[in-house]
């Protein structure tokens, strides 16, 4: 699963650079999120702009990502494309997380 | 219709078949949108398209095949103002034989699973299963203007 990080201030951000996060790749996605994500920092984006489809594996995947590094830090989302975001509406996820419209945008907002 | 016009009544269209694994699908699902009908559909109704036929067919791979395996089958077909769709497999018949309810999910949960009947029944119409000598099939409809 092909995640590439960076800190950006106080940003963890990662992006993840496969165009699907579906039932085949679900585990592994959130395995290497999970090992990316042990950097300290206190806000973390995850940057979906490349991922152009994500079945409910793939939100399940998401989910337990936010879930495992909650309490003390927020998973926040950005660059959802059209069918990705179809997929966070219908299932009311979209009120779950902070999402930005790109990561730019969610580097410039105060986080939270 | 015409309950006469057999072409209207089973219309002609296309078939895949592939093994009830996960990576499969995701090949197949590959494969079917390079292709006619679904390489022709517009970009929402692709999107729509792929979110249904990735759940119903990890659906099976999941649920009625398990780690047993076994083959499953898709036809397609333009029809009526939307694409028909209909799958066919061997594994296990659906519980107490009939589809999932698809219960809208609580956000507030934050459940890892719960969603893929949910986005189906939301998406697919005129949403029919039976099984048949061991058969399981599962048809549906989905709109093309998204």
């Amino acid at each position: 699963m092909a995640l590439k990080s960076e800190i950006r201030g106080d940003v963890l951000v990662i992006r993840a650079e496969q165009a699907r996060i579906d039932a085949a790749g679900a585990i592994s996605f959130k395995e290497a999120m999970r090992d990316v994500a042990a950097v300290p920092a206190p806000r973390v984006i995850l940057d979906l702009s490349q991922v152009t489809f994500l079945d409910s594996s793939g939100l399940g995947a998401v989910v337990a990502v936010m879930k495992h590094l909650a309490p003390a830090r927020r998973l926040e989302l950005a660059g959802l494309t059209p069918t990705v975001e179809k997929v966070f509406r219908l299932t009311r996820m979209d009120s779950v997380f902070t999402i930005h419209p790109s990561l730019d945008q969610g580097l410039g907002h105060a986080g939270g | 219709m015409p309950a006469d016009d057999g072409r209207a009544a089973r219309p002609a269209g296309v078939c895949y078949s592939m093994d009830g694994r996960a990576d499969a699908v995701r090949d197949g699902l590959h494969r079917m949108f390079d292709a006619p009908p679904l390489s022709g559909l517009s970009a929402t109704a692709r999107g729509t398209a792929e979110i249904v036929l990735a759940e119903v067919l990890n659906n099976i791979v999941e649920h009625a095949y398990g780690d047993a395996g076994g083959t499953i089958r898709l036809c397609l077909a333009l029809h009526d103002g939307g694409l028909l769709c209909r799958t066919e497999d061997r594994g296990m018949p659906m519980p107490q034989g009939r589809l999932p309810p698809g219960i809208p999910p609580d956000p507030a949960l934050t459940a890892e699973g719960g969603y893929g009947w949910h986005l189906i029944r939301m998406l697919a119409r005129n949403l029919g299963y039976s099984r048949v000598a061991g058969v399981n099939c599962i048809t549906f409809l989905l709109p093309l203007d998204g």
